[in-house]
């Protein structure tokens, strides 16, 4: 096996050989390893395959920017992770990886047909191929689509690791630990700010801790010694917290920042095994300090994706950081000065490379530094091709015409087995941008830079654009102290050499003889998206920026374009003839690399997902086998089962017994709100839409809510207890809202008002007990209450002791039987039922759900908020006239009520419907026609409510209709898929229409 | 993720708060006498402001009160709290 690892370094602790398993295959590397440093020590290169040609692909970078060494680790269901970078994934024993998006393997891949049809599936394939015939999208294009695209494979079973929040709050968070956020760091913890310095990677330093040219010094050592020491330093400040391995995923408004912690992500499994895996960080900062660096970006040439080619600083950060060599015989391209040091670090250990540069000519002390130790330099060349399948072999170069536009002379033909390009490099604007600031252009090296820095957050270093390190030092120290207003003189007298110049030769899309269209010059590697594309998306009209990125899907994969969008805008801006300043930048939206489910959701899974409530009553409802049905967070008994019943069958048993003798319903989930206060029924008058000052204390009332735009809102019982005291039911629901909305208009519009509002939902649990035996059931509870109709009639109150503890007793039905709630408090409810049950057995007292309560009432054309209205229905058109009062001078929503929109005639009305098969059950939703011949066909409205009801013996349904209310006998039709069902318009109440059972 | 100052509890984020849209929409006395445009108009009628803008708020999962908020909307910066019933600080407009 080929051994690329040259040399020694201090990061790589070679007495920790670390084993893993690349697609199936077991290698070595040593701990300190990323995943794409162990692959390059072993001689691999090739990766993956691209996504839409599946061209071979290899390892270009060594950070957050790489597009092609996205890898799927481990295989298990539930852990298997996609689409995680090799280059920031740490080595750790036991490690499996396997390359993604090739079949059957990444070396041989089937897809690679792809790259040979290339000409037929240009930028916009998809939106221009797969369009006509319409009906083909669903069955045919859509399943090939989804079975062709996508990176990795999802876990298909819940995630068993644990993740974990955090709310922090510092007076400074500095984002990287390269040098500028270390200073940062020392001179705001120094000077008293409480301090908070995260970087992603394992160690502080940035590019600068391996750095080791020793033509570039601070205080007369190497840059990377003396940062060394800085570290050492920070280390020891008390308000400085340091974390590693910790990334900021987002930057929002008032400086509230998400950051991720990997804890365990780089143990071996066996170590991984109860500990927290990710942290995430909400943090709010006073101030921030972006310092997130820049990133190098690649040039744009003729097939400059294969395997073998990467970033000239990467190849650097290899060698000198994990001491891998990319190659043996290394071709460095570039246009700028940097890619020198990287040639120096390799001539020094032995490599042999050569330089292309774009730059006709350059004198930096770097450049001397590399023609004296002899090695061979291009300049004013440029590479116009490469080759090699599987992994680059050679290229070829040219010389470039004065203006740079052409190439001239002839081509030499260059072996190599891997080659280097540097573009210049990118500020990382990314938190700059997210957190609202816009940016510059800076023409004379092509870079969006921040504009303006806030007094709450200020960007240093290479993402401001101060790309070398005397430059970078000295502009941080006055920045934070201006920033912070400080006045630190520790970096006063430093000394800084660095033979580095900024002098670059910007061409986005290289010259080449060979016409655009027969070349490959990638821009998104991962999503292979070329300059061809980009030229073919102008051509085709589009111009904005986003629209270009959208139709040839530059900057759209897992990378989000970290490495392409420069060269993007700058081709669009050279093909349009416009300053690439002008276009401005697609938006960098969070997150900066992506976040798994499990760091955002935290702790909240499983049973904590959401919040659930539960009655008093409710280990009862479950040792008696109730079915539950959430409604809004609480759980209520749906129907009972018994003997294997289904639900139907439960429910018609369950509604005839109510009916026949009685049925107890748990309702304690109703909203109740205790109103009190001497305005409290001038409250009551202004927030429902009848009247309530002449009602008796001890007398119940049903009130419909509306909204000031007329539609009815929600619906209740209230109680008056005494003179200013009123007990106020809502639906379940709705009690939170209903709340709120009091609260509101108390608060704002009528402030004068003397009315105190208390939410008591869990304060008291409820049973209702109904049905003809309910009033024996009641006597043998309350023995000492008078239950005559005289005494307690129908909507009456009546407080009386249960042993000793105090209940309420409203007489109200919702069932129309005769009924009594029973309210006791929440922490005797349980007792409370169980009595009742006790008291009823000999009456077939009947513990009924939710079902049943919705088919009782529904016989008795009782409407429920929110099934049977949908907030466009005024009480006229739920045919409630009645309980809308003329004589008030205002409530919430009168004044709509005759609008000349809700007094149309032809709204939609609640009305009966009766099927003409009575067994016919209709179904929830189910359109309402009168025609079904004439189309398009006009549709009337649509079944709200329906049932079949034991107790009348056929099928019965509440439904909305176009003029409704005039439509009584009138015969209308409900198409279903295979038939359609004839019904006719009824009256809204099915059962007992005088009210008889009430006072049976 | 606003900061907002609860004129009631002091600096609180802001997923304890609700909005409750434009502030100083006062509910006319008497509905009645208005016709079907001028209800309209108090109805459904809301600004939608580029720049300075007043606003309800309410500390929902806090002290429950209502108060009034100006912010610009051009970037989320909130430049004044003030309670229910206050006038509008005069220097905004």
């Amino acid at each position: 096996m080929p051994n690329y690892r040259i040399h020694k370094t201090e990061y790589i602790d070679e007495t920790k050989r670390v084993s893993f398993k690349y697609d199936g295959k077991t290698y070595f590397g040593y701990e300190g390893d990323t995943l794409a440093s162990a692959l390059l020590a072993n001689g691999i290169h090739l990766v993956g395959r691209s996504f839409k040609y599946h061209r071979p692909r290899g390892i270009v970078s060594c950070g957050a920017e790489e597009p092609n060494a996205i890898c799927q680790i481990g295989s298990k269901k539930d852990l298997t992770e996609p689409n995680v970078r090799a280059t920031e994934l740490e080595l750790y024993e036991g490690l499996e990886a396997s390359s993604q998006n090739c079949w059957p393997n990444v070396k041989f891949d089937i897809g690679g047909i792809n790259n040979f049809i290339s000409p037929l599936i240009p930028a916009g394939f998809y939106y221009k191929t797969f369009m006509w015939p319409k009906s083909f999208w669903k069955k045919v294009y859509e399943p090939l689509i989804r079975l062709s695209a996508g990176l990795g494979k999802s876990p298909t079973e819940p995630d068993p690791d644990i993740y974990d929040h955090k709310y922090v709050h510092y007076d400074v968070l500095v984002i990287g630990g390269g040098v500028s956020g270390i200073i940062a760091a020392k001179m705001a913890a120094k000077n008293n700010f409480k301090t908070l310095l995260v970087d992603d990677k394992k160690i502080l330093g940035g590019s600068t801790i391996y750095q080791n040219n020793d033509s570039i010094k601070i205080d007369d050592k190497l840059s990377s010694e003396w940062l060394k020491n800085e570290i050492q330093e920070i280390k020891k400040l008390s308000n400085l917290t340091i974390k590693t391995r910790t990334s900021i995923a987002a930057y929002h408004g008032y400086n509230f920042l998400l950051a991720k912690e990997n804890l365990t992500d780089h143990l071996p499994e066996e170590k991984k095994k109860n500990k927290i895996r990710q942290r995430l960080w909400k943090i709010r900062a006073k101030k921030v300090v972006i310092a997130t660096g820049s990133i190098e970006r690649p040039l744009v040439f003729n097939n400059n994706d294969r395997p073998g080619i990467l970033l000239s600083n990467s190849i650097n950060k290899y060698l000198d950081y994990y001491g891998v060599t990319c190659g043996e015989n290394i071709i460095l391209f570039t246009n700028n000065d940097s890619a020198y040091e990287t040639s120096i670090s390799l001539h020094k250990k032995g490599i042999k490379n050569i330089i292309v540069d774009l730059r006709k000519s350059a004198s930096s002390e770097l450049i001397k530094q590399a023609e004296s130790l002899g090695i061979k330099i291009y300049f004013n060349h440029v590479v116009t091709n490469t080759f090699g399948y599987r992994k680059i072999n050679s290229l070829e170069i040219m010389k470039l015409s004065e203006d740079g536009n052409t190439t001239v002379g002839n081509k030499i033909r260059l072996s190599c087995d891997c080659l280097g390009m540097s573009g210049g490099w990118t500020p990382m604007v990314h938190m700059h941008t997210q957190s609202g600031g816009k940016l510059d252009f800076r023409d004379e090296d092509q870079v969006f830079l921040p504009k303006e820095n806030s007094e709450d957050q200020i960007s240093v270093g290479s993402c401001n654009g101060d790309f070398d390190l005397e430059n970078i030092i000295d502009k941080t120290v006055n920045k934070i102290n201006k920033f912070l207003d400080i006045d630190n003189q520790d970096y006063q007298d430093t000394n800084i050499i660095c033979s580095k110049e900024n002098d670059k030769r910007n061409i986005w899309l290289l010259p080449n003889k060979i016409p655009l269209g027969k070349t490959k010059c990638f821009i998104d590697f991962q999503n292979d998206s070329t300059a061809k594309d980009i030229k073919l998306a102008l051509t085709e009209g589009f111009r904005s920026i986003e629209h270009v990125k959208r139709y040839t899907t530059t900057g759209m994969a897992t990378d989000q374009g970290k490495l392409s969008n420069m060269h993007a805008l700058g081709i669009i801006a050279d093909t349009a003839g416009v300053k690439m300043g002008t276009l401005g930048t697609t938006t960098f939206r969070p997150p900066f690399t992506p976040l798994t489910f499990g760091t955002l959701v935290g702790r909240n899974v499983g049973k904590f997902f959401e919040v659930v409530r539960k009655t008093s009553m409710h280990e009862w409802h479950v040792e008696n086998n109730a079915e539950f049905e959430n409604v809004g967070q609480w759980k209520r008994p749906w129907y009972y089962p018994k003997n294997g019943e289904n639900m139907h069958d439960a429910v018609q048993r369950e509604s005839k017994a109510a009916r026949d003798s009685a049925g107890i319903l748990d309702a304690s989930t109703l909203g109740k709100i205790d109103i009190q206060g001497t305005d409290a029924s001038e409250f009551l008058n202004r927030v429902y839409t009848n009247a309530w000052s002449k009602l008796a204390i001890g007398k119940c009332r049903y009130g419909l809510m509306l909204n000031e735009d007329g539609m009815v809102y929600d619906d209740g019982v209230t109680t008056r207890i005494s003179e200013n005291h009123y007990l106020m039911t809502t639906t379940t629901g709705g009690a939170a809202n209903v709340l709120s909305k009091l609260e509101d208009y108390l608060q704002t519009e009528w402030p004068e008002l003397d009315v105190y509002l208390t939410s008591v939902t869990d304060h008291y649990s409820t049973a209702s007990i109904c049905g003809p035996n309910s009033k024996k059931i009641l006597n043998k509870l309350f023995p000492n209450l008078d239950l005559s109709d005289e005494n307690f009639p129908h909507m009456s109150f009546k407080e009386d002791k249960l042993e000793n503890i105090n209940c309420r007793i409203m007489r109200i039905s919702f069932t129309g039987e005769q009924s009594y709630e029973i309210n006791i408090e929440s922490k005797y409810g349980h007792s409370l039922w169980k009595m009742c049950i006790e008291a009823g057995k000999e009456f077939n007292l009947t513990p009924y759900g939710t079902e049943t309560m919705h088919l009782l009432r529904a016989e008795k054309g009782f409407i429920i908020v929110g099934q049977d209205t949908d907030g466009t229905m005024t009480p006229s058109d739920l045919q409630m006239d009645w309980i809308v009062s003329k004589k008030k001078f205002d409530f919430i929503g009168k004044r709509s009520l005759y609008r000349s929109d809700t007094v149309r005639e032809d709204r939609k009305q609640l009305v009966g419907l009766l099927t003409d098969d009575p067994k016919e059950i209709l179904e929830e939703g189910a359109q309402i026609v009168s025609d079904v011949k004439s189309k398009p066909i006009d549709m009337l409205g649509h079944v709200t409510s329906s049932y079949f009801s034991p107790n009348l013996n056929k099928s019965i349904a509440l439904a909305v209709v176009r003029s409704g209310k005039t439509m009584k006998g009138q015969k209308l039709i409900i198409p279903m898929e295979n038939k359609n069902i004839n019904v006719t318009v009824s009256d809204t109440i099915f059962l007992d229409k005088e009210n008889k059972r009430l006072n049976a | 993720m606003f900061l907002i100052n609860c004129p009631f509890c002091g600096e609180r984020d802001q997923s304890e708060f609700s909005s409750g849209g434009e502030a100083h929409i006062v509910r006319p006395k008497q509905p009645t006498e208005l016709s079907d445009d001028e209800w309209a108009e108090y109805l459904f009628m809301r600004k939608n402001i580029k720049g300075i803008q007043f606003e309800r708020w309410n500390h929902v999962h806090g002290c429950r009160k209502w108060f009034n908020v100006v912010r610009d909307t051009s970037n989320d910066k909130i430049l004044s709290v003030y309670k229910m019933g206050e006038k509008p600080p005069v220097n905004y407009k």
